[in-house]
């Protein structure tokens, strides 16, 4: 068992650090090359706080929409190739549901402002 | 590499009666293509120009490019035939000793969209870039094709084939992407009635923009032949909007006024489902591109940050794929 404080933790306090003390000192090339490198990390730390919850849920998913079992991989690499081949679609009972929600999950820790995420993150079902 | 020696000692033959040149800057540059600005000197007044060349050994363009020395003659044949363009001013020779490339007239304003779409100072150009582009778009599409340097011919089945080759490339499964290309392939169009000159990335980042509007088309490294629906569905991507999601031409404005503006200087009417089609396409391009654009990170020499999480965008193609094809509100 690893000791604290957590990965998150210390990811957060670097990010504060380089947001409040270091990007105002910088300008430019610099100053855009901080901002996308704190994204990164912003992002790192969404991915360590909700994959395991999202993967677990979409391997769920998979297994029963496929009827299979197997790695989070080799379910999706299953799924990509019955879509690939004909054999599922959009009329598959459940497939539109769940590429809608491992889509969302994606999102949340990829790019949770983007305008679209954020729409249907939003809306009233 | 800097170019300032061959670039002084040809100057004088380029533009006769200049005594050199000022303010050499490179603005962007890859391992195949670099883009320089400068100013050159001469007794009639400076002439601001900016300069892109691939360096000897990267002459042969990669993959879809046209290549410089079309863009060069497309660029200059759209500035001719009144399309908002630079004027382009020399096209390389090999005496120079700097690869392929041309000069072009620099024209000042703004292609940053987060800019055009919110700063103050665009917001008449807001209503009126719409219909500009429409025009442009027109204006690009009648160029005449018998003038026109060597292109590919781009049809929707060459396409949709180029796009699933390259997604399998990745050798990562997307299920989202997969389910695009069966929609794709079971929704394509009939071979367009119509063939024209296609831009082929007629987009934010590669429009100059001034407060009045369109001020230059930029960047025909992806031009070819083929559908002029395609160029119509590409500006409608939603990864060009930036935020502005409800205004599908760029952030900007409706689809009913872009086609309005086409059809009016175009003569030629536009076909919704076929520009609805090439909009989904696009979306999967620029989702592919993304995972491209990853896997030259990984790849290296370029192991930059903005590579990597451009990879990590690919996932908003696959919401606005979703969006499109499987909507969950009618």
């Amino acid at each position: 068992m690893q000791d604290h404080p957590t990965p998150v933790e210390l990811i957060n306090a670097v990010t504060e650090f380089l947001r409040t003390d270091v990007a105002p000192q910088l300008s430019g090339h610099a100053a855009f090359k901080l901002r996308v490198g704190l994204n990164a990390l912003d992002l790192v730390a969404r991915q360590i706080t909700h994959e395991a919850d999202g993967n677990a849920a979409e391997s769920e998913r998979l297994a029963k929409l496929l009827g299979a079992s197997g790695s989070l991989e080799d379910l999706n690499r299953l799924l990509s190739a019955r879509i690939a081949s004909g054999d599922m679609g959009f009329q598959a009972p459940g497939l539109t549901e769940h590429v809608w929600q491992t889509t969302m999950d994606k999102l949340a820790i990829d790019q949770p402002n983007y305008a679209s995420y954020r729409r249907e993150r939003d809306a009233k079902p | 590499m800097t170019i300032e020696n061959p670039v002084k000692a040809g100057i004088a033959n380029w533009f006769p009666g200049a005594t050199g040149i000022d303010g050499l800057t490179q603005l962007s540059g890859g391992a195949s293509q670099e883009t320089w600005s400068f100013d050159v000197v001469h007794p009639s007044g400076n002439i601001a120009v900016i300069l892109r060349r691939a360096p000897a050994g990267y002459g042969a363009a990669p993959g879809r490019a046209a290549g410089l020395e079309a863009e060069a003659v497309l660029m200059q044949q759209a500035y001719e035939a009144g399309i908002p363009s630079p004027r382009v001013r020399y096209v390389l020779r090999p005496q120079d000793g700097l690869g392929s490339g041309f000069i072009m007239a620099r024209v000042d304003g703004e292609t940053i969209p987060r800019k055009i779409l919110r700063d103050a100072q665009f917001a008449q150009a807001r209503g009126l870039l719409t219909g500009q582009l429409g025009k442009a778009i027109a204006g690009i599409h009648a160029l005449d094709k018998s003038r026109l340097p060597t292109l590919r011919l781009m049809t929707v089945a060459g396409e949709i084939g180029d796009l699933a080759t390259e997604y399998k490339s990745f050798d990562w499964p997307r299920p989202v992407f997969d389910l695009a290309l069966r929609w794709l392939r079971e929704n394509a169009p009939a071979q367009s009635d119509a063939v024209t000159l296609v831009h082929g990335d007629f987009r934010h980042g590669n429009l100059i923009i001034g407060p009045e509007g369109l001020r230059a088309v930029l960047d025909w490294e992806l031009a070819h032949v083929g559908d002029p629906m395609e160029d119509l569905g590409w500006i409608c991507v939603n990864s060009w909007r930036f935020g502005e999601i409800d205004k599908p031409v760029g952030g900007l404005g409706t689809r009913e006024d872009l086609f309005a503006a086409y059809e009016a200087a175009s003569g030629r009417a536009v076909d919704v489902a076929r520009v609805m089609f090439w909009e989904v396409l696009g979306t999967l391009r620029w989702g592919i591109m993304c995972c491209g654009m990853m896997q030259r990170f990984r790849a290296g020499p370029d192991h930059s940050m903005e590579r990597a999480m451009i990879g990590r965008r690919a996932s908003e193609t696959e919401i606005d794929l979703l969006r499109l094809l499987a909507p969950r509100r009618a």
